[in-house]
This record gives C-alpha cells, structure tokens and sequence, in this order.
C-alpha cells in the first residue's frame, strides 16, 4: 500500500517533468523568412543603448524588408565576451570595448577577416567616449585630477584590464596624464604604478566596478566610461555621486563588427550588416548621444555640443601606436600591468 | 531507539538552547528571505507583478524548470545506479568510483564550467567536429544541462550510499533466496527501504540544480531570452539598476525552494500516517 503511493508519487512527478519538458521546447518557432535572430554580444555599459537603438531598427527593418527582427542580447566584460565568441558564442555581431577584442576573434577564432576595421566609417566606431572620475557627493576627498588619484588614503575602483575593455582605457588614460606630467614612459610607468596601489579591488567588468562603488560603498573615486558616469548620476541621483573631469583623457572608440563567419552559418549577413550601417544614421546618432555615448555623425555632435565636457584626449593610435602594439607592451602576459600590479 | 525518554536537562537550560537555535536561525535565514521579498515589493504589486512577468524573465524561469527537469531525473538513475553497485557489490577500482562521484563538491564550479568549454568550446577538443556537425553545446541550453548534471552530480548518490551501507545486504540476500529477481529485488526490497534518503537527495539536487550560478555563468553566454537562468537574470537586473526585477525574480527562486520544501514535509506526513512512527528512520539526517 505505501509502496505504491511512493511509486505514484514518483512516477506522476516524472510525468509532469517530461511533459513540462516538452512544451518548453515547443516554445521556440522555427526560422520562416518572415522573422529573422540577431544575436549581439556587446560589453558591459551598453545595456541601456541597445535597448534603446534595437526597436529602432527593427521598426525600419519591417518596413524595409516586411521581415521582424528578434534580438538577443548578451552583456559581460569586453574581454571576456571576445573569448565567448571564440570559444563559439554564436554572435552576429560583435560591439565591444575596444579593437583589439575583436582582432582576437579575427586573430584567434578566425570567424572575421583581419581587415575587419575597414568596413564601417570612423574605423567601424559609430560612437566614442572618455574616461571620468565618479567621486562620492560633495568630493569629500578633493579630488579634480589624476594627481590626486596617488594620495595617501585615496582608494581607486577599475575593473581588471585583462577582462575589461574600458579598464584598459581607464590604465591608458592615467598613462597619458603620467607622459604628459612626467615627460617620459618611465615617469608615466611610475605614476599609473602608484595610482593601482591605491586599487583595493579588480572587478571583471565596468558595470560591476560601478556597483562595487556606488551600491557597496566602496572607494573614493570610480575611473569610469563617461557614458557610464552620466548614467549612474541619472540613475542613482546626484545626491549620491558626482562626475569629476581630469585635464586629460583618452578617445575611448568602441568598435562594431558582424562576425561574418557565423553570420554566414545563420543566413543573417544581409540584416546584420544593415544593423550596423543604421548606427551611423541621424536616428540612431541621436540617440546615442540622448544614451551619453559621444555621437561621430558631425550635425548630431554639434547638437549635443553642451552636454559633453570638453577635454584634452590622447588618442590610441597617435599616443599609443594602436591597439596591437598597446595590448602586447601594456596588457599581455608579463607586460607592464603584469609587472606594476605584482609589484605590489 | 525508544523516542519519548524525557530529557533529563532543567527548563531553563532547554529553552535557552531553543531561544538560540531560533533566534540564529531568525537572523540567518529568517531576515534574508524578508529582505529579499520586501524589497522585491518595495514599490508595490503592480511593479513586482510587471517585473516577474517580462519575456526575459519568464524564458529565464522556463530555462531553469527545464534544466532541473532534465538534470534531476538523470541524476536519480545515475546516483541509485552508483550507489546500488557500490553497496551491494564488491569490485575492483570501487573507491576511485567513490572519489570520482565526489569530484564536483571538490572542484570549484567555474572550473566546472571551464572544463566544459575546453572539451565544447569552438577552439576545445570536441570544438571542430561539433561545428562541423552544427551541433551547439556550449553557450546553449545543452551545455547549461551538462553543466548542471556535472555539479549536481553528487547529491543523490553521496545521500544514498551510508543509508545502503548502513542497511547492509540482508533483506536483498533474503529476496534473492527466496526467487526474486534483481529487478525485483530492487523494486519491492531496495527502492521502499531507501525512499527516504532518496527522496531528501532528489530535493537537494534539486535545489542546486536552480540556483547554479558559476559554472552555468561560464557556459550560458548570457544571451537574453535563450541562455539566461534565473540565478543569471537576478545578477544582470541588479547591474541595471533594476532592483526591483533583481529581487522579484530573487523572490521567485525562493518561492521555488520554499516549494519544494512543503512538497517534502507533505509527502513526509503524508508517509508517517501510512507508516507509523518507524518511517522517521532514515528521515533523519
């Protein structure tokens, strides 16, 4: 009798289990022509840009071409979303941090030509930004520019170069304050050394860096995208944090690319490519500049001229002889971040 | 193993003990729970109800119904499989089977899910001829499965094997002697001895099957709407600035577990009529 209210029991929860089963995998509808999956693999601050653009372009896509676009999202550190995409993250496009994430997946995955760079205006970057400091309400510390990031007792938040793009702006940024101070490489290497002594923690990704700062409490000053700062005072109030801006920065230029290999496998090549090309238009500009990103389409800039600081950036490529080359002297195995942050 | 022998402690020293198991377990897992559910209604019903029934979320707690509703199950076979051979019989490399099933307590679960990317991944062992194939594993529902089982791999046989251990081979013998068969054996003698154990092993390898976070984070690839669980949405909401959704979907898994929880205490009542006070056996640990 007990016996067979046991096996009852178990069999009936099996059978709920395998029926559940099944009409999960129902769910799903199949590709028909009439609708088409996008997946982009962005880095970790576009959150709330895409959510933005991505109706946009579905709209003008339907009316285009009658076909309805379905997106799929996926956010993580830079770094780490370009390895994702190597080990096989079926990405259609890649909008990430930085060049040199997705010449690895050209490099390493060989899922897109090397040249890839080329085909978008403004080196395939249709938004730029900078780094900001984000202090505490009323800058208890004083702090207004990179000097005052190496005082004693100032602790500094940035996420981990080695997984996030915009750590590698943030380290970047402080070495160009350091050559422009100091005058050469060493005084830089020197200066950027004392300011991640003051770092009590590397997370993966800037966004959670920013809420390392803002909802732990932790730190003095987050080095941050600027985009990001914008957003956080949005979000969580200018009682709570305030955006400072240094006398020098760094043109922070997150690029775009369509993976072509797996665009390819999808049949997706076509709307993928249009995507990106829609980044570039009046609407999508517009807003991306209402999201805080540095729009590039010229007319759009000069309307959103008041709400972006003016500040001396170094750049890249004239500063740091592109990414290639500023990847293996400052972030590789052994480079000089290896050397600063062990050094500790 | 008589089980009304008056205890020989002063009232004091008795409610004492009482009043600090209760009161830790208040301030440990009493507090949390009301904290995850009132900030989860911090701005009302109607928020909470928007958050919780958004597309991301609900294919979030579709994904992980359906992932425990794969790893479970073969976790049971696999476990009574492990723990039957492993009690009842004796054969060479025994204690190695023994270590092995504990490999995934021991093992951190991002390696877990590391490991899976290596032998899956694009650039992994397995990589090329799967691509060649079209087969997804990782970064897709199958490799959320697999990783799932790997870590949840334990539960049910490390549950079962003292409880057979314990109960040794005697009442098998005695079926075998008396004609039955091994699936017999097992069916009417071995399963109803061991229920108990089994079911508690069924709950926990449940429970962690829908809360895995890292080794399911290094597999899933993140993608909204496809290879997002719950413990994953909860993480992606918070970093929103979503704290609402964050604790909503939060609530939600604890409602799942706390579920869970009244199913277990109903079957046990439900048992203990049918039983008597002898079914506590093997309930207890």
């Amino acid at each position: 009798m007990k016996r067979r209210l046991f096996l009852a029991t178990s069999l009936s929860a099996s059978i709920v289990m395998v029926a559940s089963l099944s009409a999960c995998s129902g769910a799903k509808s199949g590709a028909d022509g009439k609708s088409v999956e996008l997946t982009n693999v962005s880095y970790d601050p576009t959150r709330e840009l895409y959510q933005t653009i991505n109706p946009g372009f579905a709209a003008a896509w339907k009316q285009k071409t009658g076909q309805t676009v379905t997106f799929r999202m996926s956010h993580g550190g830079s770094g780490k979303q370009s390895r994702a995409i190597i080990d096989g993250l079926d990405a259609d496009v890649a909008t990430l941090a930085l060049a040199y994430d997705i010449d690895a997946i050209a490099s390493k995955g060989k899922l897109l030509p090397a040249d890839w760079q080329k085909a978008l205006p403004d080196n395939s970057a249709p938004y730029t930004s900078t780094i900001v400091f984000l202090v505490r309400k009323g800058n208890p510390k004083g702090i207004h520019d990179w000097g005052d990031l190496v005082k004693p007792g100032v602790s500094v938040i940035t996420p981990n170069p080695k997984t996030s793009g915009g750590a590698r702006w943030n380290f970047l940024a402080a070495w160009a304050y350091g050559r422009k101070a100091g005058g050469t490489d060493a005084a830089a290497q020197a200066f950027v050394s004392k300011v991640y002594g003051n770092v009590p923690v590397l997370d993966s990704g800037a966004r959670g860096s920013t809420t390392t700062f803002v909802e732990r409490g932790i730190g003095d000053v987050l080095l941050a995208w600027e985009n990001e700062a914008f957003l956080a005072e949005k979000e969580l109030g200018k009682d709570k944090v305030e955006m400072v801006v240094p006398s020098i920065s760094i043109r922070a230029e997150p690029p775009v690319a369509v993976i072509t290999e797996n665009a390819k496998r999808h049949g997706t090549t076509e709307v993928a490519d249009a995507y990106l090309h829609y980044l570039y238009t009046p609407e999508a500009q517009t807003a991306i500049a209402q999201n805080f990103y540095r729009p590039t389409d010229p007319k759009v800039a000069e309307q959103f001229k008041s709400k972006f600081p003016a500040i001396e950036m170094a750049t890249i490529d004239k500063d740091f002889g592109g990414w290639a080359s500023a990847q293996k002297t400052y972030f590789g195995d052994g480079g000089v971040f290896d050397k600063i942050y062990t050094k500790k | 193993m008589s089980r009304l022998t008056p205890t020989s402690e002063r009232a004091i020293v008795r409610r004492s003990l009482i009043a600090i198991a209760l009161g830790f377990l208040a301030l440990f897992l009493l507090l949390p729970l009301v904290a995850v559910f009132s900030e989860a209604l911090k701005q009302g019903i109607g928020a909470y109800l928007e958050a919780v029934s958004t597309s991301d979320a609900w294919s979030a707690i579709r994904l992980t119904l359906l992932i425990a509703a794969i790893s479970v199950p073969l976790n049971v076979v696999f476990g009574l499989a492990a723990s039957w051979a492993i009690t009842k019989f004796s054969f060479p490399g025994k204690s190695l089977l023994i270590t092995l099933i504990d490999l995934p307590f021991s093992v951190s679960p991002v390696v877990s899910g590391l490991i899976f990317v290596l032998l899956f991944g694009a650039q992994g062992l397995l990589g090329p001829w799967l691509q060649a194939h079209d087969l997804k594993i990782i970064f897709a529902v199958p490799g959320i499965v697999l990783a799932t089982v790997f870590i949840t791999f334990p539960f049910v046989a490390r549950e079962l094997i003292p409880l057979m251990t314990e109960q040794g081979k005697d009442d098998e013998e005695a079926a075998i002697s008396l004609g039955a068969n091994g699936w017999q054996t097992f069916w009417h003698v071995t399963l109803p001895n061991i229920r108990w154990g089994l079911l508690y092993g069924v709950l926990l390898c449940n429970a962690r099957a829908m809360g895995e976070f890292g080794a399911v984070s290094v597999v899933s690839g993140h993608i909204r709407g496809l290879t997002n669980t719950m413990p994953l949405h909860v993480e992606i909401l918070y970093n929103e600035y979503d704290f609402v959704g964050a604790f909503a979907v939060a609530s939600l898994l604890a409602l799942l577990a706390l579920v869970t929880l009244v199913l277990k205490t109903l079957l046990e009542w439900r048992f203990d009529l049918h039983q008597g006070s002898q079914s506590l056996r093997g309930a207890g640990h």
